[in-house]
């Protein structure tokens, strides 16, 4: 075997490990944001219950058909409701949960300025 | 005393979170699966236990009510509740009932329907559980009523009891 031919076969296997890889690291991230519904405070990645294992494996299915992340997110809300995941998503409900951290980090900045605001003012006088 | 807006803005900031988490403190936070009534049941198609004849959501829309239930020989509130299925099953023709027998043997769960009675019109097996998971079920027993229409008019998380029986039968009158 010559020696690019090898450096070919290399170079393939490395590619398909990288993307094997990449795929196990996206099960993963999937499996972490699912609630295990019959757990107490675990992750379908963390738990090895029989509803956790039957998950994994509908997860996998629909991996394999080519679904995207969201796709099956929201296949399974709308089986088990918005619980089932642990990062919920936007809309009306849960509005105030999305936009109040933000809301708090522009008010905090504005105590603090105010604050500093007020110092400088006392120093100077 | 003179009052700065910083000191009413961080005021109301606490009042606000004290609120959010006494309103978090009030609300159930257990699962339950009221939310999914009204939900149509996804398209499915599963093999018997007894043969290789199918059933699928087609055959559901024939009829006016149709309980599906998930049972295994393994489980014991299985059996307390399979003398409700048997009674619903003999005094009502206006509900077919659907066993979808879950994560079992064959040999097994055939005993266990020889033994107890079958109140089944169809009994499917789900050998990996995945079909479970496109009725929304996370434990067994558990049970659903759809209409005609594949919508889930109610979902029963637990063996069914007398109290719950009566219940379906007001549903279905």
């Amino acid at each position: 075997m010559s020696l690019k031919k090898i450096i070919l076969l290399i170079y393939i296997l490395l590619i398909t490990s990288l993307f094997a890889d990449n795929n196990k690291f996206e099960v993963l991230e999937i499996y972490k944001n699912l609630r295990c519904l019959i757990c107490q405070g675990q992750s379908i990645a963390d738990s090895n219950s029989d509803f956790a294992a039957t998950i994994k494996l509908v997860v996998q299915d629909q991996i394999n058909e080519g679904k995207t992340k969201d796709e099956i997110y929201s296949f399974l809300i709308s089986k088990y409701g918005e619980w089932i995941v642990y990062q919920p998503t936007f809309n009306k409900n849960n509005f105030l949960l999305w936009v109040l951290p933000y809301l708090a980090f522009i008010l905090g900045g504005l105590i603090i300025f105010l604050i500093v605001r007020k110092n400088k003012h006392n120093q100077a006088q | 005393m003179k009052i700065s807006i910083s000191q009413i803005i961080a005021f109301s900031f606490v009042v606000f979170f004290l609120s959010i988490l006494w309103l978090g403190l009030k609300n159930n936070n257990n699962y339950d699966t009221k939310s999914l009534i009204g939900n149509k049941i996804s398209n499915f198609q599963l093999s018997s236990i007894h043969n290789n004849e199918f059933i699928s959501d087609q055959v559901l829309k024939e009829n006016k009510f149709t309980l599906i239930n998930f049972f295994a020989s393994w489980c014991a509130p299985c059996r307390a509740e399979h003398k409700y299925l048997l009674n619903l099953s003999n005094e009502n023709k206006e509900i077919k009932i659907i066993g979808i027998n879950f994560k079992d043997k064959k040999n097994n769960a055939i005993s266990f329907l020889n033994e107890l009675g079958n109140p089944y019109n169809f009994v499917a097996k789900d050998l990996d559980g995945k079909a479970s998971i496109l009725f929304g079920i996370y434990g067994i027993p558990e049970s659903i009523i759809v209409n005609n229409e594949l919508i889930i008019i109610k979902k029963i998380v637990g063996p069914i009891d007398q109290k719950q029986y009566e219940e379906i039968l007001r549903l279905i009158q």
